[in-house]
């Protein structure tokens, strides 16, 4: 009897193989982002060349994996969606593959090179820009009377909007918020940040609401606080609000001042196999034409990285409503914008990281 | 079961306490929902005592009452919770007049013995309702997840039509969900063939191992034994790490130098590294059995000729069945419940179930995680409903009463 049943499970396990066909590891951040990019990108890419993909959604601790892959001579990824950021740290390390843009990207339909098309995007060597996204904030429509939130300070105003709001568990976009509101003028946030006193100072400022604030980690957090009532107001990125709002009714209201603009993109990891590292650039090279990039905006509302892309966004792929006014980059949404420093941070993170934790423990 | 003890009625000082006690209780929770606790307790217990009294000086007829006492109370639940109340009101209105006679005509003492003194009686009603309170904390959060599975939004949320019993407010999209999306399909079924592949090798090797430790001639089997159980005791997160390193390496072995396939030598070794995580139960489970085996039947086979080989599937195998199983089904368990080490060795192509709900939680948020859990919990009762009547079916053939 276990004889057979051990034979069984051999035979069933050497066979199990053969019936998988060719696949590759697309890393991302799961949600409705992944499903826009599974419909934008890996469905139709499967289509023509009938690689299969295996989505695993942990981009949040792309780092560590990635170091932990390479440590161990093991890397299982194909391609990795990241944040600007993350693909600065990875590209220094050595971790990421350096990419010639022109060489590797598809040009423009007029013809214009990958670069000048991405433009500023293009970060690091690394890093192929996707979407350009921001996080900022949404409301509870019924829980906020006639007046709804008009500034980011109101965030700080608990007289005005008493009740819980949601901040994202880290000092990037808070404390430059934390000193907007304390009357930093914009172009000085920087300068004062990077001062003992101004962390201080924005620090002191996030305790006049320490009390009412529930931390989130993860994008998907503020809108379930939300859908929930829990929270009155909370930060997350604009494309998770537009799914809440527009493909679930939720009654959640945009809230786009010092929204705080940041880039996505991919990189392929350092070390794959040749033969693995042709397929991902084949990939790179389908998913980021203009084309494509146009396309993912019909499933969310995130910016498309080129500006051959812009005048392509057309309509919401199921409701058939206009894309453009829900982008981050919309003029009227535009008005006052927070440009998020990378290098700034890209030098002081784990400094104020740990200032922060600390802050956060007290 | 027959009446113990003669019952009597019992005075109105012991009962008015106790059915107001009752009532208290209930109002707290009314009442802490509604804004104030405190004037929950007063207006319950108040309530409750007055129907106490009503139906015992009044009314005098119990049928009677238990009619009032679930229409009263349905109609105060609807006051307070619409439709939900009126079911919830009916429930425990019925549960205030069973309650009120049960004091009242002293039928808690039937059952019990007749020499127990009043602090006796007290005290197995306090335990049979500490017992009934610690139930109620284990099943509640699985119970809260069954009809939040479905939800008609995409949100952990029981939203007003749903608390309306609306059908609306429902759907089974949820379910569609998990039967048509090709991830949750691809980690479902990578959980059923890594979870039974893993159970068979560590209930095969568990119970050789807990065979051999049992025998007194084993030299170190104490030490051997703590190594073997180590992967119980040492901390999963540790354990994963280690197991990252070391299966990275076997993994480069054997796809580089042997030539296999990279997906089989994934699940190669995630299959391992849950069998590893599994022996530990199966030796534990057996070697329990084991104390309970009496020796001198493998010496009686040995001496009728049989080989140890035929002496242990025929003779020894049996009679520790329930053991062998049991361990199984611990091992069976742990593969398909276990996140952390096959996040640290899988790659996406073994996501195994348990990796997808907790991407799932973390990143979407998604009631889907909710229509899985039922259905796993379904298949659990099922699947523990079946060995448990097949082992019963066992006994009965082998003679013995079913304990």
């Amino acid at each position: 009897m276990k004889a057979k049943l051990t034979a069984f499970a051999v035979t069933t396990a050497l066979v199990a193989p053969a019936a998988i066909a060719e696949e590759m590891t697309i890393v991302s951040w799961g949600g409705a982002y992944s499903k826009s990019q599974q419909l934008a990108y890996h469905e139709p890419y499967t289509a023509k060349t009938g690689i299969t993909i295996i989505n695993d959604d942990s981009s949040a601790e792309a780092v560590a994996k990635i170091r932990a892959m390479n440590e161990a001579g093991n890397v299982t990824w194909d391609v990795v969606d990241v944040v600007a950021s993350d693909a600065m740290r990875l590209c220094d390390e050595g971790l990421a593959e350096e990419l010639d843009h022109d060489a590797v990207l598809a040009a423009a339909p007029d013809g214009t090179p990958a670069s000048e098309d991405f433009g500023d995007l293009i970060v690091s060597d690394c890093f192929v820009p996707q979407i350009v996204y921001s996080t900022t904030f949404g409301y509870r429509t019924d829980m906020v009377g006639d007046t709804p939130p008009t500034s980011v300070c109101d965030i700080f105003d608990l007289e005005k909007y008493p009740g819980k709001r949601s901040l994202q568990k880290r000092p990037i976009d808070n404390m430059e918020w934390a000193l907007y509101c304390d009357g930093v003028a914009k172009e000085d946030i920087y300068d004062v940040l990077g001062t003992p006193e101004g962390v201080e100072r924005g620090l002191a400022k996030l305790d006049t609401i320490k009390d009412s604030v529930v931390w989130w980690t993860a994008g998907a957090e503020t809108p379930q606080l939300l859908a929930d009532g829990e929270v009155v107001m909370g930060s997350t990125f604009n494309g998770r609000l537009f799914s809440a709002i527009a493909e679930q009714n939720q009654p959640i209201g945009m809230l786009w001042d010092m929204q705080s603009f940041d880039l996505d993109g991919w990189i392929i990891p350092a070390g794959l196999s040749e033969e693995r590292k042709q397929r991902a650039l084949d990939y790179l090279y389908f998913a980021t034409d203009t084309q494509r990039l146009a396309d993912q905006a019909k499933y969310i509302s995130y910016g498309p990285a080129r500006k051959s892309s812009a005048p392509l966004v057309g309509k919401h792929a199921s409701l058939g409503i206009d894309m453009a006014p829900h982008m981050p980059t919309d003029p009227a949404n535009a008005g006052n914008v927070h440009i998020y420093d990378y290098e700034w941070w890209a030098d002081n993170r784990d400094d104020l990281d740990a200032k922060f934790q600390a802050w956060l423990a007290k | 079961m027959a009446a113990l003890t003669p019952i009597s009625r019992k005075p109105l000082s012991l009962v008015i306490p106790c059915i107001a006690g009752a009532g208290g209780l209930l109002g707290l929770f009314v009442g802490t929902a509604n804004g104030s606790g405190l004037l929950g307790i007063v207006i319950g217990a108040a309530l409750v005592s007055l129907m106490g009294l009503f139906f015992i000086f009044v009314l005098k007829n119990e049928t009677t009452a238990k009619w009032i006492s679930i229409l009263f109370v349905a109609g105060l639940g609807f006051l307070f919770g619409g439709v939900p109340g009126v079911i919830l009101g009916a429930i425990f209105g019925w549960l205030f007049h069973w309650f009120i006679y049960w004091t009242y005509e002293g039928r808690y003492r039937a059952r019990l013995l007749p020499y127990l003194t009043p602090g006796q009686v007290l005290w197995h009603y306090t335990f049979l309702f500490i017992c009934g309170a610690i139930f109620v904390f284990l099943i509640t959060p699985i119970l809260v997840v069954m009809p939040l599975s479905f939800n008609a939004q995409d949100f952990f949320t029981f939203t007003p039509e749903m608390l309306r019993l609306d059908p609306e407010g429902y759907s089974l999209k949820h379910y569609r969900d998990f039967f048509t999306n090709n991830e949750w399909q691809r980690s479902f079924k990578n959980s059923l063939i890594i979870a039974p592949i893993a159970t068979i090798i560590s209930v095969s090797l568990g119970t050789l191992a807990a065979i051999g430790l049992s025998q007194s001639h084993v030299p170190g089997r104490r030490a051997i034994m703590a190594i073997l159980i180590s992967p119980m005791i040492v901390p999963l997160i540790i354990s994963a790490t280690g197991m990252f390193f070391f299966y990275s390496q076997i993994g480069n072995w054997l796809e580089g130098t042997l030539g296999f396939n990279k997906t089989f030598v994934g699940y190669v070794k995630v299959v391992l590294a849950h069998a590893v995580l599994g022996i530990p139960f199966v030796i534990i489970t057996v070697t329990a059995t084991l104390v309970g085996f009496d020796r001198s039947l493998t010496r009686a086979a040995a001496n009728m000729g049989a080989n140890p080989v035929t002496t242990f599937f025929r003779v020894q195998m049996p009679l520790i069945l329930p053991g062998v199983i049991s361990g199984g089904l611990f091992a069976f368990i742990t593969s398909f419940d276990e996140v952390v080490v096959v996040l640290f060795v899988g790659s996406a192509s073994q996501k195994t179930l348990p990796w997808q709900m907790f991407t799932g939680l973390r990143e979407q948020i998604s009631p889907t995680i909710l229509a899985v859990a039922t259905i796993l919990v379904v298949i659990s009762i099922g699947l523990l409903t079946v060995v448990e009547m097949l082992r019963r079916r066992s006994e009965r053939l082998r003679g013995m009463s079913p304990s």
